[in-house]
């Protein structure tokens, strides 16, 4: 091909600039990783990551917000919902660096091995921890991860949003695998993560393939207009390629029957990281579907919503259901994390602008709320090693009041219960189902009753924080540092904040609600 | 007629001017008394008695104002309304705070000031060396602004709170000497059993709500006119059974005796002169609906004449001196009750002997209560006899109220009581007969058993303890004066109020006319026949107690006597009827919910743990059961949407 035809792409720099800090950041850290001293590596690293973040965030109310545009040649878009998504990316992303970054007084941080091939409490791994091996590339890795999320989020083709989706999962199935204490539980979960997440890589991209074979492109307003104006010779591409593209994204959001991974992976990754992935992961991919399914094949959705609504009843159920039997915190999170993938799908099916405003908000509490309660359970520790079974749980509220309040919160914002940012986030995520119509009507039914399930599990967990005797005297909370300390406090406040007076949010989130194409 | 009666009843209330605008004042004061006194604390503790006691004298003075403005206007324009604040601004229903200033009211805001204050005047005295009067005081003062309240309110929803007020007040009081077990369960039993009464009450609220679209008297009046008589009955039934509750009327009677365990004072104003008789105020207040549901006046008629036999054949055989006075209120409140449900013929008598009745049995209250100070608290007239020559004061004055409830002419009883009777034998058919016969023979029971008390007390041997020897004698003046005054009103308020007519032309704008009516017997035989059993009585009093020597243990005495004793089986009624049904309602409840509920509540969550114990095993922890997993998710959802095309 003649080098003449090619034509440069224009880009809108200034719609694209937090993407570019944030890449730019990513490096940096990658040369900080190879050049800086040791001593000092992992301090630079967190400021570095930290401000990278935070000056993303600066960035995208300066500039990005007063160029939406669609730039890149058609394949990044920058709208409401994009910016919406990548500022609250952007936010929670800091706060769980900063809980990351919690050393507990040791050199490293405390989650991550400081060398991967060593055994917990060896004399190799003494070894290290006197060199001052520190795996501080987790940090440069996160930067990365949440590079690819904003792609993901902004992604207007087929081909991009699989390039997002690959950058922001990379970076994870390493980090997974880093966990300090019970490391071969960590580095199975890392490798079942890659194996299921290339599997469903090829989901997705057999399901991009079709959908380009179908429509001519894989630009998500070319399938659109595909669809529209359809002649009919190739209709039998487009339901499989619609459902296997779903299935690529359903697999990162959790749903079920994609989310065996979840419960593993949440449970083995260091607790920081699982914090991370729960609330940064879940925002990247909901953002990709809510894209998919209203800007790309929303034009023939009576064909396939059928297929997603199933899919989110099956969530909603298993993962409510499953939880009541989990005895460890942190699966009974990752559960309790699919149950609440499944009630943002049922603001996903309301196929409203009232519903996207509801999921948008949706993702944000669940946010905050999930990276504190990640970083409190990081903190509750028995014998050197985190106390993740419920029965260490037993009577911490005697002895560590605060924490176990600043808990058994959280676990009331996750119940939904009134006056906590999730009793708002499922109200605007279920009142536009409701408004949608009897499908819509029968999930949030359903949806109701899971509530009721994971109230269950939720209030028992109190209750045994707080009305049951201690079965060892040797769990404790060890004392967060004031980075952590400040991760987790924001989260209850904006918790807290969102639940008293939700208004602020509320209006944020549906001002944000509107696609640009 | 009665139709014309509620038309003439249909006062329309000209806005409040001149002392009625400071009307507010009258609640205010006594409020403001009590919270100064119980939020003060101790601080408080040393003028705290004599604020409470200014306080209500200035409610009396304003409430004198009120009165002689509203005497001073023609008789069509003695009712003003006192709008006050906008109360419950909710949608189409709007209610204000307002305060209805009429003949009736101020009628009872004068009792109530009055009597009030002169009770807390004594209980200075009285209540001399309790280490919490203070707390007695403000409750006194508390009570003195609900009451006002009570009667002042311009809608039934305001009266509520005036009457649950009063009902506050009278638990705290009843129950003020706390540390004794069974004066806190007297307190809680007055409690429980008002609950009764004003569930009725609340529900005739309701019922008023729904039928008129508005709970203010105004409304309520005009529209009782053109409302359905079922309807009218229903409300009147549950406005009685409300009247019942606070007033101590069959079948809601058992309380009041139990309720004398609260100091003497409060057994005066609140179990005798004025609280207990709210219900016949609603009563009369609610002329409108009763003059249009002839059945609910008669069911107050007869719940009237029932309680006013029961009051008195209770109090012929008890010992305890409050708890014969409490039984004579009860049945003098019957006659009340009595004469309100006659209609417009008896709504002005009642309201009458019910002013009566406030002094004069207040003033025994208070005599009684001196004998008790003077007998070391002994209550049993067994153990008192020949007090005359010692407290000569309190013999006086408790004389003349003796004399006024008896129905000795011209004493005020004899007016008051004296017109119910002739208004009871008004009327066709059985009911005068029946009426009017259970008014006249409850007299005569009446003028045996207040004798018997008289008797026992002041005269006779000496029946006293002797250890430790009690050394009676006239308490000194804040105490007697109280009792003096009371005396002079027992002597002669009837005299003043009855035969001048005065009593029924002021409350002729509120209750309609009086009307002419004449008994079915004529009034001469009436008056002779009352007197006459009067005398018998009090006689046959005489000889067997006065003459007689009265044992120090109650004999063995015939089944009625026994049954009178223990308030001829109320509470062992109450107790089969409702209690024991309740407890086992109560039983059957709690099995019903721990194996019917929570087996609902526990089977589901079983069956929910149960179902994730088996989903759990799909969780292996292999990665390829889970891509097998996901592969078939993939295959049946497009399966699936490949069978629905």
């Amino acid at each position: 091909m003649p080098a003449a035809e090619f034509q440069a792409v224009q880009v809108d720099y200034a719609a694209v600039a937090p993407m570019l800090v944030v890449a730019a950041g990513a490096l940096v850290g990658v040369l900080v990783e190879a050049f800086a001293p040791r001593r000092s590596r992992q301090r630079v690293q967190v400021w570095l990551t930290t401000l990278t973040l935070l000056a993303a965030f600066a960035v995208l109310l300066l500039w990005s917000r007063e160029s939406m545009t669609v730039t890149l040649g058609g394949s990044v878009v920058v709208d409401g919902v994009s910016l919406f998504l990548m500022g609250a990316l952007l936010v929670l992303s800091a706060l769980a660096v900063l809980v990351m970054a919690e050393r507990f007084g040791g050199v490293g941080s405390d989650a991550f091995t400081p060398m991967g091939s060593s055994t917990p409490g060896s004399a190799q791994e003494d070894t290290a921890t006197r060199a001052g091996y520190a795996t501080s590339e987790v940090f440069p890795l996160a930067l990365f991860a949440v590079l690819g999320m904003m792609v993901f989020v902004t992604a207007n083709d087929l081909i991009t949003m699989f390039v997002g989706l690959e950058v922001l999962s990379l970076p994870l199935y390493v980090m997974t695998g880093l966990a300090r204490r019970r490391r071969l539980l960590s580095q199975e979960a890392a490798l079942k993560y890659f194996l299921l997440g290339g599997f469903s890589s090829a989901f997705f991209l057999f399901g991009a393939a079709l959908l380009y074979g179908y429509a001519g492109s894989g630009d998500l307003e070319a399938i659109s207009t595909a669809i529209s104006t359809a002649s009919g010779d190739l209709d039998g591409l487009l339901i499989p390629g619609v459902v296997l593209t779903m299935v690529g994204l359903l697999f990162k959001i959790g749903a079920v029957p994609f989310h065996s991974w979840t419960p593993d992976v949440y449970q083995g990754a260091p607790t920081p990281v699982t914090g991370f992935m729960a609330a940064c992961t879940k925002i990247a991919a909901f953002g990709a579907l809510l894209r998919l399914a209203y800007v790309g094949v929303g034009a023939n959705r009576w064909d396939w919503e059928m297929g997603l609504v199933v899919v989110a009843a099956l969530t909603m159920v298993v993962g409510a259901v499953l939880s009541v039997t989990q005895t460890d915190v942190k699966r009974l999170l990752a559960y309790s994390s699919i149950a609440h993938a499944g009630f943002i799908l049922v603001g996903v099916l309301a196929f409203s602008q009232a519903g996207i405003g509801g999921v948008l908000f949706y993702l944000v509490a669940y946010g905050f709320m999930t990276v504190s309660a990640f970083g409190i359970v990081a903190m509750v520790r028995q014998g050197g090693s985190e106390a993740s079974h419920l029965s260490q749980w037993a009577g911490l509220g005697r002895r560590h009041p605060v924490v176990a309040g600043t808990f058994a919160f959280l676990l009331l914002a996750f119940a939904g219960i009134p006056l906590t940012s999730g009793f708002t986030a499922k109200y605007a995520a279920f009142a536009p189902a409701v408004a949608s119509g009897t499908t819509g009507t029968v999930l949030v039914v359903i949806a109701v009753l899971a509530s009721a399930v994971t109230a269950f599990v939720y209030v028992r967990l109190i209750v045994l924080m707080y009305f049951t005797d201690p079965t060892g005297d040797d769990v404790v909370a060890l004392v967060p540092s004031i980075p952590s300390t400040v991760a987790i406090t924001v989260g209850v406040l904006v918790t807290v904040v969102a639940g008293i007076i939700p208004g602020l949010a509320l209006d944020l989130a549906s001002s944000a609600s509107e696609f640009l194409l | 007629m009665t139709s014309l009666l509620a038309e003439d009843s249909a006062l329309s209330a000209a806005d409040a001017s001149g002392a009625s605008s400071v009307a507010w004042l009258l609640i205010a004061l006594p409020l403001v008394g009590a919270a100064v006194l119980l939020l003060g604390g101790r601080r408080t503790d040393r003028f705290g008695p004599l604020l409470a006691t200014g306080l209500s004298w200035g409610s009396f003075v304003v409430g004198l104002a009120v009165f002689l403005q509203l005497l001073g206007l023609p008789t069509e324009e003695r009712a003003q309304d006192l709008t006050l604040w906008n109360w419950v601004p909710a949608g189409a229903f709007q209610l204000d705070v307002g305060l209805l200033v009429d003949p009736l009211s101020t009628s009872f805001v004068l009792l109530i000031t009055f009597v009030g204050s002169l009770i807390h005047v004594y209980s200075i005295g009285y209540m001399e060396n309790d280490p919490d009067k203070r707390r007695f005081f403000a409750y006194l003062n508390l009570f003195v602004a609900s009451m006002l309240l009570l009667v002042l309110a311009d809608s039934y929803l305001l009266l509520f709170v005036g009457w649950e007020g009063v009902g506050l007040a009278s638990y705290l009081l009843i129950g003020f000497w706390n540390w004794n077990p069974a004066y806190a369960t007297a307190a809680n039993k007055a409690f429980f059993v008002n609950r009764v009464g004003d569930l009725g009450l609340a529900i005739g609220i309701m019922v008023i709500f729904v039928t008129f679209g508005s709970v203010d008297f105004a409304t309520v009046s005009e529209g009782a006119a053109n409302a359905s008589q079922g309807t009218l009955t229903a409300i009147g039934l549950l406005l009685l059974v409300g009247a019942c509750g606070k007033s101590a009327q069959f079948p809601l009677q058992s309380w009041l005796g139990d309720a004398m365990a609260g100091p003497t004072p409060v057994s005066a104003l609140i179990h005798a002169a004025t609280m207990v008789t709210a219900g016949v105020y609603l009563v009369v207040r609610s002329n409108p609906i009763y003059d249009g549901a002839p059945d609910a006046r008669l069911a107050v008629a007869l719940v009237g004449a029932i309680t006013l036999l029961f009051g008195a054949i209770v109090g012929c055989a008890k010992d305890d001196i409050k708890k014969v006075l409490a039984a004579s209120t009860m049945s003098q409140i019957g006659y009340m009750m009595l004469a309100a449900g006659l209609g417009p013929v008896g709504y002005a008598f009642a309201i009458f002997h019910l002013l009566t009745h406030g002094f004069f049995k207040a003033g025994m209250f208070l005599g009684a209560g001196s004998v008790m100070h003077g007998m070391n608290d002994q209550v049993n007239l067994r153990r008192y006899g020949g007090l005359s020559t010692f407290m000569k004061i309190t013999w006086v004055t408790f004389g003349l109220g003796w004399l006024a409830i008896l129905g000795v002419p011209p004493f005020s009883g004899f007016w008051s009581k004296d017109s119910v009777i002739e208004a009871a034998f008004v009327g066709e058919g059985w009911q005068p007969w029946v009426l009017g016969g259970v008014a006249l023979l409850g007299a005569g029971i009446t003028a045996f058993y207040m004798s018997r008390l008289f008797f026992m007390t002041f005269h006779g041997e000496k029946r006293w303890e002797e250890d430790p020897e009690p050394h009676p004698h006239d308490p000194d003046r804040t105490m007697t004066v109280p009792m003096i005054v009371l005396a002079v009103g027992s002597a002669g308020a009837g005299l003043l109020l009855g035969p001048t007519g005065a009593i029924t032309s002021w409350l002729a704008p509120v209750v309609g006319e009086h009307g002419e009516e004449h008994p079915v017997l004529p009034v001469w035989l009436i008056v002779a026949l009352t007197l006459g059993l009067v005398a018998v009585g009090a006689a046959y009093a005489w000889v067997r107690y006065g003459r007689d020597l009265v044992p120090e243990v109650a004999p063995k005495a015939t089944a009625i006597t026994r049954a009178a004793r223990v308030d001829l089986y109320q509470d062992a009624v109450n107790e089969g009827l409702f209690m024991r049904p309740g407890i086992h309602l109560t039983r059957g409840l709690v099995f019903a919910d721990a194996r019917g509920v929570d087996g609902a509540v526990g089977g589901l969550a079983a069956l929910v743990g149960g179902l994730s114990s088996r989903l759990r095993r799909l969780q292996t922890g292999y990665a390829r059961s889970y891509a097998l997993t996901m592969l078939t998710g993939v295959v049946t959802v497009l399966g699936a949407l490949w069978v629905i095309q």
